[in-house]
């Protein structure tokens, strides 16, 4: 019994590391004020690069290092429409997740079915790894200057401006770094999950991150346990399949995300959403 | 206000219809140059590759009708949006709606066994009514709680696929071929007569033009379409003006979802006749159908030549497999590159160019 | 240590804001502001601020000049300003709010380790701030401390407040002036905006008087003629009035009693409005704009609930009306913003027309609109009140101001009602079009609708009304008969003497 509870955790927390990562990600763009719903075709276009990378090059870290820049060039695209433009946000994250998995689609054609011999392992090391800097992202916008101004460009941009802070490229970093962060996931599973190349490989992970970051109340800290837990309800669908139907477990995050917006609604206090999240922002306004 | 010689571009509130065509057609045309790009990166002359789409899709016998065949959901998807979208309703979840009709028309065409045609109407109807109510839930949020109505249609969208796949795989399993899952196939009295020849189930289309007529007259005629153009268009003027906006999102809420409830039908009654796994019911349809809508810059009726132009890209998918080896992803990529660049010219669209006399130093008008 | 601002001009499309404004604070100075809205007064201090920049002009800090192309800038030259409207993250706690933007702190923990500095200045200057509280727990005075530690912190040596005791308390105001006392005493340079005579004169060393974007004056605040300065304020300028036939008002058309009502930050925004509009009588309210006229049209016309009180059209209780029932009790509203609350830019002339009537027959039968009917309705209005469109079906952008507000005032007035809401009904019109709303105007007050005209322009005010109602701070400083009021008595109970 304690082998199989202990089985699932694990198998969990290797299902939640890339979802911890491109949540946490989300989770600075949007305490920025900018919403990404282009996660899951940064991810998946990480993902392909990386393979591409750590198969040409034999270097697996490399791979996730290039996905982290493509994730995060695909990332600007999507901030240059909605902070420059400030066209509507939603709908260019939209376009661009369509865009991210589409192009795949396409370039990875030939890539299908390559065994991927230089591997990261699944385990271990990455999994630490994400815990840490999701510890160090929780630090950093609680408790330090940075985490200050990225939080204030989301709650109230106007104040923001009026200290001097520069909203537009607070808006730009910090989406950009949530590219990076969600191509990077995407890597992961390309390169240490599941070391192949298929498309769509992504399978929806990029909307769970966006579900992960709303249900951890924009929280780097909550994410942890929120990633894990989402991972554990994936794991466990396949895990419990005679007892459960895995679809009715699958559908859970995003049924728990509609619960804790309701929860949360109008809520001033703590744990509602960025009180600018989502609208442009012009300079000079008051 | 920028001054370029004689010409004054200067931002507007509200764009000429002239003006919009010509933003439009500018962001189809750069969407369709960077796909060019990508096929040049795939090793494959671009040029050739829209001559094979465009003369393929449109010469071949078989090809053409699966055009219209596509435009069905797009259409009936695309118009509710239309709708929704003019009353600042931001509909994502027409997927998730098209899946709850599809699942509302299964169930009446395997447990309701009725004669033709009431079985088939009933089975419309089951669908609209299970669209609306799978778009309940986020404007019932929206208007108590003020929650993000982009957010949870989207989140519906994946709580109904996972719904369907459960449904297909579980309590509805019919036989199992091949690996894949689904119901058994309907009986003869829920099949929706197609064109000969072709997989165009026209009852549905027709019901889409109706759909398209009737809301078009509905925006511009009754007392419910004028205050939703007037929510849509501003709604402090709307407050003054003593309109309701719960009223009006619960409306576009109903048509949106319902349309695309229609659609589910559609799909499973007319290409189908079963239900099945969620990607092979809808290909994407509701997620274009925002690209329907938005192009058609508001005018229902305009809808329906943007479902066409959609219909032609995702049976051009088809044609791309065959002939250029291509993935039907390919068509994800031309959607996404439209979109994206529709809402990037979006900012245009507010600007217009006006010729500034040098001498009067004013043109006509104010 | 000397700020000086020489011959600063500015202008906006259409209107020139500042123009040639010159004047000088020293250390140690409370210099007043005074001025109507729209004299420029918060154009002046944004050009200080570095939220814009002047066309022309100089500004000299210490003899030298100095370009403040941002806030930062003016934050680094020891600028600081307390806006009217709060710019605080709600959320955040005090300490991260005055934290934002520091670059000189730590990078690591910036709250906790400007703790102790902010409760040094607080207890400095007598500001009762705790640095852990979060904005959304503060009371107003108490945000506005946080937004005075903040300007503080930063080193300002010259603090701009604007319109502070808009949202005070008399005693919070006390408080206020005890702080700006000390700073005072430190060396700080205060610039003080308001329109009020009593708290200029309380703690001003001197006041500048702005009126349309020129200086009319810079004298000693103490012992200077508060009608004086009144005058200087609201100005005197050709009275020209139109010939306005007298006529007996009848009975009460509008009655206002003991209306209380918050305004959409949350603050009280009225506090008891007594007033009564006889029919065939125009009341005029005066007024600096914030002190109340924006939510008592809102009250009256049922765009906002009343916290308290009651109204009454006829013998009807309207308070607790939506928008719609009030029309339909007889209440025609002229917005104030007629681009963006009174009209549908991108709809038709005719759509505008009936845009609060579309629903009634004739022009609606059942569900179905009847479009014929609307534009033979259309035309007739078109005629009836001079608007000059190319056609029925012109989208409504395309009309100039003053033909949109003619289109504004034939559909309120084509439904005869029993009382009329103006809200600032000539604002940006040119004089034709003027003439032409007080003639309509006018027309309808012989005909025996109660009309509350709420303006600005005080020539407008006393040329039409018969009453004038002075609303100060949310109340009524005093009503006067038209024929008995002038510029300086209205600009005196404008800026806080009451009768």
């Amino acid at each position: 019994m304690m082998e199989y509870v202990l089985d699932t955790v694990i198998r969990a927390v290797a299902v939640g590391t890339p979802l911890l990562w491109a949540g946490l990600g989300e989770i600075y763009a949007e305490r920025a004020g900018v919403v990404n719903l282009g996660v899951e075709g940064m991810m998946i276009l990480g993902a392909f690069s990386a393979f591409v990378i750590a198969h040409t090059t034999g270097n697996p870290a490399l791979g996730l290092v290039v996905a982290g820049g493509v994730g995060g060039t695909a990332a600007l695209l999507h901030a240059f429409v909605a902070v420059t433009l400030r066209a509507n946000q939603y709908v260019s994250g939209l376009a661009l997740a369509m865009l991210g998995v589409g192009l795949t689609g396409v370039l990875g054609r030939g890539w299908e079915g390559i065994p991927l011999l230089a591997t990261l392992p699944e385990i271990s090391a990455l999994t630490y790894v994400s815990i840490v800097v999701a510890a160090g992202l929780w630090f950093v916008l609680y408790h330090t200057r940075v985490g200050i101004v990225i939080r204030s460009a989301g709650e109230s941009p106007a104040a923001a401006d009026a200290l001097g802070v520069n909203v537009y490229l607070v808006r730009y970093l910090s989406v950009a770094f949530g590219g990076v962060l969600a191509g990077v996931a995407g890597g992961f599973l390309s390169v240490a999950y599941r070391p192949s190349w298929t498309e769509g490989m992504t399978g929806g992970a990029g909307w769970i991150a966006i579900a992960i970051a709303i249900f951890a109340g924009w929280n780097p800290l909550k994410a942890i346990w929120g990633a894990f837990l989402f991972g554990a309800l994936y794991y466990l669908s396949f895990r419990l399949q005679t007892w459960v139907p895995p679809e009715l477990l699958r559908m859970m995050p995003f049924a728990f995300t509609i619960l804790v917006l309701a929860a949360t609604a109008g809520s001033r206090r703590g744990e509602g959403a960025p009180e600018a999240l989502g609208l442009p922002y012009v300079s000079g306004q008051r | 206000m920028r001054r370029f010689g004689p010409f004054q571009i200067e931002p507007t509130p509200s764009p000429a219809k002239g003006w919009m065509l010509v933003v439009s057609l500018a962001a189809v045309l750069c969407a369709f140059v960077a796909a060019a790009a990508i096929f040049w990166a795939f090793g494959i002359n671009p040029l050739k590759a829209y001559t094979v789409i465009f003369v393929g899709t449109l010469t071949d016998r078989r090809a053409t009708p699966e055009i219209l065949r596509q435009t069905i959901p797009l259409l009936l998807c695309g118009v509710g949006l239309v709708v929704a979208f003019r009353a600042q309703f931001w509909n994502i979840g027409a997927e998730g709606q098209l899946l709850a009709g599809a699942v509302g028309g299964t169930a009446v065409a395997l447990f309701v066994p009725l004669p033709a045609p009431w079985h088939l109407v009933t089975m419309f109807l089951a669908g609209c009514a299970a669209g609306i109510l799978w778009g309940l839930l986020p404007a019932f949020l929206r208007i108590k709680l003020d929650v993000n109505d982009v957010i949870t249609t989207l989140m519906m969208n994946y709580i109904a696929l996972f719904f369907v796949e459960w449904l297909v795989h579980g309590p509805w399993k019919g036989q199992t071929a091949r690996g894949f899952a689904y119901t058994d196939t309907f009986p003869a009295t829920a099949w929706l007569a197609l064109v000969p020849g072709t997989r165009i189930h026209w009852a549905t289309l027709a019901l889409g033009l109706g759909l398209a007529f009737s809301l078009a007259f509905f925006l511009a005629r009754t007392r419910l379409g004028f205050e939703i153009r007037v929510l849509g268009e501003n709604p402090r003027a709307a407050r003054y003006a003593g309109i309701d906006p719960l009223k009006t999102i619960v409306v576009a809420m109903v048509v949106s979802a319902g349309a695309a409830g229609l659609a589910g039908v559609g799909e499973v009654a007319g290409i189908h006749h079963k239900l099945l796994a969620p990607e092979q019911i809808s290909l994407g349809y509701g997620y274009a159908a925002i690209i329907v809508a938005w192009l058609a810059r508001g005018s229902p009726l305009a809808a329906v030549l943007t479902a066409l132009f959609l219909g032609l890209i995702f049976s051009s998918g088809d044609v791309m497999k065959v002939a250029l080896q291509m993935p039907f992803r390919v068509t994800d990529v031309f959607n996404g590159l439209i979109l994206f660049f529709l809402i990037g010219s979006e900012r245009l669209l507010y600007y217009q160019v006006r010729w500034v006399s040098a001498k009067t130093g004013r043109s006509g008008g104010r | 240590m000397t700020l000086a601002l020489h011959h600063i001009t500015k202008t906006f499309p259409g209107v020139v804001a500042n123009h040639e404004v010159t004047l000088d604070v020293q250390a140690g100075e409370v210099h007043a502001l005074l001025g109507e809205n729209g004299a420029g007064k918060t154009t002046l201090m944004s050009a200080l601020y570095g939220i814009h920049q002047p066309d022309s002009g100089e500004i000299r800090l210490d003899g030298r000049a100095v370009r403040i192309r941002s806030p930062r800038d003016a934050i680094a030259l020891g600028i600081g300003m307390v806006p009217q409207h709060f710019l605080l993250v709600r959320r955040h706690s005090v300490a991260e709010n005055i934290a934002l933007g520091l670059t000189d702190g730590p990078f690591f923990f910036p709250a906790r380790a400007i703790e102790s500095r902010i409760i040094d200045y607080a207890s400095r200057y007598g500001l009762g701030v705790d640095p852990r509280a979060h904005i959304w727990q503060l009371s107003p005075s108490e945000q506005q401390r946080v937004e005075i530690v903040r300007a503080l912190i930063r080193g300002a040596r010259i603090l701009i407040l604007d319109e502070p005791t808009s949202v005070l308390t008399p005693q919070e105001t006390r408080g206020l002036f005890e702080i700006i006392r000390r700073m005072k005493e430190d060396g700080c340079a205060v610039i003080f905006i308001s329109h009020k005579l009593d708290e200029v004169t309380a703690i001003a060393d001197r006041v500048t008087v702005l009126r349309r974007g020129r200086v009319v004056a810079t004298l000693p605040a103490a012992g200077t003629d508060k009608r004086a300065l009144a005058r200087m304020m609201v100005g005197r300028d050709v009275e020209f009035r139109l010939r306005k036939e007298p006529r007996l008002p009848e009975a009460d058309g509008l009655e206002i009693d003991r209306l209380v009502a918050r305004n959409g930050r949350g603050l009280p925004a009225l506090r008891g409005i007594s007033l009564s509009v006889h029919r065939g009588e125009i009341v005029g309210i005066a007024g600096v704009a914030g002190n109340g006229q924006r939510e008592l049209v809102e009250v009256v016309t049922g765009l906002r609930a009343a916290a308290s009180g009651r109204i009454r059209v006829l013998d009807r209780d309207t308070t607790r009306l939506s928008a719609r029932a009030v029309h339909e009790a007889g209440v025609a509203h002229i917005p104030e913003d007629r681009m963006h609350v009174g009209i549908v830019p991108t709809m038709s002339v005719a759509e505008n027309l009936v845009l609060k009537r579309y629903r009634y027959p004739p022009f609606a039968h059942g569900p179905i609109m009847d479009r014929a009917a609307i534009d033979r309705f259309a035309r007739q209005m078109i005629a009836e009140y001079e608007i000059a469109t190319p056609g029925t079906a012109t989208p409504i952008r395309l009309l100039s101001g003053g033909n949109i507000q003619r289109l504004i005032l034939g559909r309120e007035l084509s439904a005869h009602p029993t009382v009329i809401v103006a809200a600032h009904p000539t604002s940006g019109l040119d004089v034709s079009a003027t003439e032409h709303i007080h003639t309509l105007l006018l027309r309808r007050r012989q005909e025996g609708a109660a009309i509350l005209l709420v303006s600005e322009d005080l020539d407008e005010l006393l040329a039409l009304s018969d009453r004038i109602a002075v609303l100060f701070a949310g109340e009524i400083a005093g009503v006067v008969p038209a024929a008995e009021a002038d510029h300086e008595r209205l600009g005196l109970m404008m800026a806080g003497q009451r009768r």
